[in-house]
C-alpha cells in the first residue's frame, strides 16, 4: 500500500548525523554494505566486482565537500575553507515521495515506526521511486532488478537474538568517531532529539517538502588557525618554569 | 536524466497512437473507408507497442500486472489502469469500423475522453515528480496533451488524404494543433532554461550557512546507479542543436505540408497521401526527438551531491 501512514507516525525512527565528528573514514558504508548483503531480501549486488569498471547497490555512501565562507580562500589548511564529510543513506521521509509513486505497493511507510521499506518480491525495478527520491537514497540492484534502499537495519534494531548493545543499525554500531546516533525522533525526551536541539540539527533539501526524519548536526564554528597561533607553546621558552625543570633550565643555560 | 530508449519510444508511440484514436472517437474520418480501418489497426498498434516498450525497462517484468494496484497515489498506476480501461471503448470503436463500417458516438467519444486521460496520466508520472524542476510543471502535461493531439491530427490528415475523407478540416486542425503544441514547447523550455534551481548544493548538504559549497570527493570513483540514470548529461550546444530540428522536424515541416495542400486544393490522391505521410513521419521523428531531449536535458536534485 503506497498510501502514507497517518502523520506523524507514533515513533519516528531515524538517525542523527554529526558533520563535525564525521571523519569520512567510510567504515558505515562498508559495514553496511556487509550487513545488509546478508540481511533482509537478496543480496547487494556489484556488477563487474573485480574489475576496472566496478560499481554496485549501496545504501549509505560518504561524500566529502568543500566549503568555503563568503570572501574565504581556497588554500587548504592556511586558508579559510574546510572540508566537511558527508554520510547520506535514506531520511526515511515524513512526506516520502518515493513511496506514493510506487505503483505495486513494494514500496511502504510502516504505520508504526515510520520506517521506509521496499517488499522486494513486489517490486517490479521501474526506477520511478528512485526517481522521486530528491536525495538519491535509493539504488537499482541490477542482478535482482530491484530497488535497495537502508532498512534502518530493521533485522538489527528489533532482533532479539542479538545483544542489545547490537541492537541498532550496522552504520552507527560501526562508526569509530560516534558520528552517527539512532533513535526516536518523535519522543522529545530521547538522546538523539536532545542532540538535535542542542545543536541545531537540520533538514536536507527542505525545500523539497519531504520532511525527513533524519537530522544532520552541522559542524562546528571553526577558528581560523592563525587565531590559535599565539597559545601554541613556543620550543624557545621557557619563561615561569619552577622546580626540577626550573632548576635544569637554569644549569643547561649555564653550561 | 538517463534518456532510456525504451521509455522514449513508449511517450512518442502510445502519445501517437492515443492521438490518432482520440481524432477516430470524435468520427473525423469516413468509417467505412479502408484508410479509416487500418487506421484503427495502426491506433491499437502504437499504443500497444509503446505499452511493451515502457515494460522492457522493467528489472522484473514478470510482475508488471501488480503495478495496476496503486491508482490511488501513484500516477503511473493510473497510467497503466487508465490504458487498460481505454482498451474497450478503442476495440469497441475498431470493431464497428472494421466490421460494420459504422462510426458509434458512445464509445468513440468515451474513447476520445479516455485517452486524452490516459495521456495525462502518463505526463503526470513525470510532472508530478519535485525532484525534477523541469518537469515539475502543468506545461508538462499541456504539452504531452498538445503533441498527442497534434499527433493524431496529422497522422488522421494522412488517412483522410488516402481516401477517408476529411482533406480539409483533419489538415487544419493538424496544423493548428502541431503549431500550438511547439509554441507551448517552447514555453516549456524556456521555463527550463531559465527557472532558478530550488535545490542547490548548499540546501543539499544543509551547509550553505557555512559557505559556498562545492563536491570535493565522490563517494566512489567510478560511476553508480544514481550518477548513470540521474546524472546524464548532454552538451549545451548540442542540446540547442537538436532542439532547433525537432522543431523543423516536427514542427514547421508538417504544419507546412499539412496547409499547402489544402489551400492548393489538393484532393485525396496518392500524390496528397505521400505528401501527408512525409509530414507525418517528421512530426513523428520530431516528436521523437523532443521526447529525448525531454529526459535528456532534465536535471535531477541527486546531482547536487555528485558535483551539477
Amino acid at each position: 500500500m503506497t498510501l502514507l501512514p497517518a502523520q506523524p507516525t507514533p515513533k519516528k525512527l531515524g538517525l542523527v548525523i554529526d558533520l563535525d565528528v564525521c571523519v569520512g573514514c567510510h567504515a558505515c558504508v562498508v559495514s553496511c554494505k556487509e550487513w545488509n548483503t546478508g540481511g533482509y531480501g537478496s543480496a547487494l549486488s556489484d556488477q563487474d566486482p573485480y574489475g576496472a569498471d566496478v560499481s554496485g547497490a549501496w545504501l549509505n555512501r560518504v561524500h566529502t565537500f568543500e566549503v568555503i565562507p563568503e570572501g574565504g580562500e581556497i588554500v587548504g589548511e592556511a586558508g579559510e575553507a574546510r572540508i566537511v564529510h558527508f554520510p547520506k543513506s535514506c531520511l526515511h521521509c515524513e512526506d516520502a515521495p518515493c513511496v506514493t509513486v510506487c505503483p505495486t505497493g513494494a514500496s511502504y511507510k510502516r504505520a508504526e515506526d515510520g520506517i521506509v521499506l521496499v517488499d522486494e518480491n513486489m517490486c517490479i525495478g521501474c526506477g520511478l521511486c528512485a526517481w522521486a527520491c530528491p536525495y538519491g537514497a535509493r539504488e537499482m540492484d541490477l542482478a535482482a532488478g530491484v530497488m535497495k534502499k537502508c532498512t534502518l537495519c530493521i533485522d538489527r534494531i528489533y532482533n532479539e537474538t542479538i545483544e542489545e548493545v547490537d541492537r541498532v543499525p550496522s552504520c552507527v554500531r560501526t562508526c569509530p568517531a560516534n558520528a552517527r546516533h539512532y533513535g526516536d525522533l518523535a519522543d522529545p525526551t530521547s538522546a538523539v532529539s536532545i542532540l538535535v536541539a542542542e545543536r541545531g540539527g537540520m533538514d536536507l533539501m527542505p525545500e523539497q517538502g519531504t520532511l525527513p526524519v533524519n537530522k544532520y548536526l552541522p559542524p562546528r564554528p571553526r577558528k581560523p588557525l592563525a587565531d590559535s597561533a599565539h597559545s601554541l607553546p613556543l620550543a624557545e621558552n621557557t619563561d615561569g618554569a619552577k622546580g626540577f625543570f626550573g632548576w635544569l633550565d637554569g644549569v643547561l643555560e649555564r653550561i | 536524466m538517463h534518456p532510456a530508449f525504451s521509455i522514449v519510444i513508449f511517450t512518442t508511440l502510445s502519445g501517437l497512437g492515443y492521438g490518432l484514436a482520440a481524432v477516430l472517437g470524435l468520427g473525423l474520418l469516413d468509417p467505412a473507408a479502408t484508410a479509416t480501418k487500418i487506421a484503427h489497426l495502426l491506433a491499437l498498434a502504437l499504443i500497444a507497442t509503446g505499452l511493451l516498450s515502457s515494460t522492457l525497462h522493467l528489472g522484473n517484468p514478470q510482475r508488471a500486472w501488480r503495478a495496476l494496484s496503486q491508482w490511488r497515489s501513484s500516477w503511473l498506476s493510473r497510467e497503466g489502469v487508465m490504458a487498460l480501461i481505454t482498451f474497450v471503448p478503442l476495440a469497441w470503436s475498431a470493431w464497428a469500423s472494421l466490421f460494420d463500417g459504422r462510426y458509434l458516438a458512445l464509445p468513440g467519444l468515451v474513447g476520445t475522453l479516455l485517452c486524452a486521460v490516459t495521456v495525462y496520466c502518463t505526463a503526470m508520472i513525470y510532472a508530478s515528480l519535485r525532484s525534477v524542476q523541469a518537469w515539475h510543471t502543468p506545461l508538462t502535461p499541456l504539452c504531452y496533451l498538445m503533441f498527442s493531439a497534434a499527433g493524431g491530427l496529422v497522422l488522421a490528415s494522412f488517412f483522410g488524404f488516402a481516401g477517408a475523407g476529411s482533406t480539409v478540416l483533419a489538415p487544419a486542425l493538424a496544423a493548428t494543433f502541431t503549431a500550438a503544441a511547439w509554441i507551448a514547447k517552447l514555453f516549456w523550455r524556456h521555463r527550463m532554461r531559465t527557472l532558478r534551481p530550488i535545490s542547490t548544493p548548499e540546501t543539499a548538504t544543509g551547509l550553505g550557512r557555512i559557505g559556498r559549497v562545492r563536491l570535493f570527493e565522490r563517494p566512489h570513483i567510478n560511476e553508480n546507479y544514481l550518477t548513470s540514470e540521474m546524472g546524464f548529461k548532454i552538451a549545451r550546444k548540442h542540446a540547442a542543436k537538436l532542439s532547433a530540428i525537432a522543431f523543423l522536424l516536427g514542427g514547421a515541416v508538417p504544419v507546412l505540408l499539412l496547409l499547402v495542400l489544402p489551400l492548393a486544393g489538393v484532393g485525396a490522391g496518392p500524390s496528397a497521401s505521400l505528401i501527408a505521410l512525409l509530414a507525418a513521419c517528421c512530426h513523428a521523428a520530431g516528436v521523437l526527438m523532443e521526447r529525448w531531449l525531454f529526459f535528456a536535458e532534465a536535471r535531477h536534485s541527486v546531482t547536487n551531491y555528485y558535483g551539477g
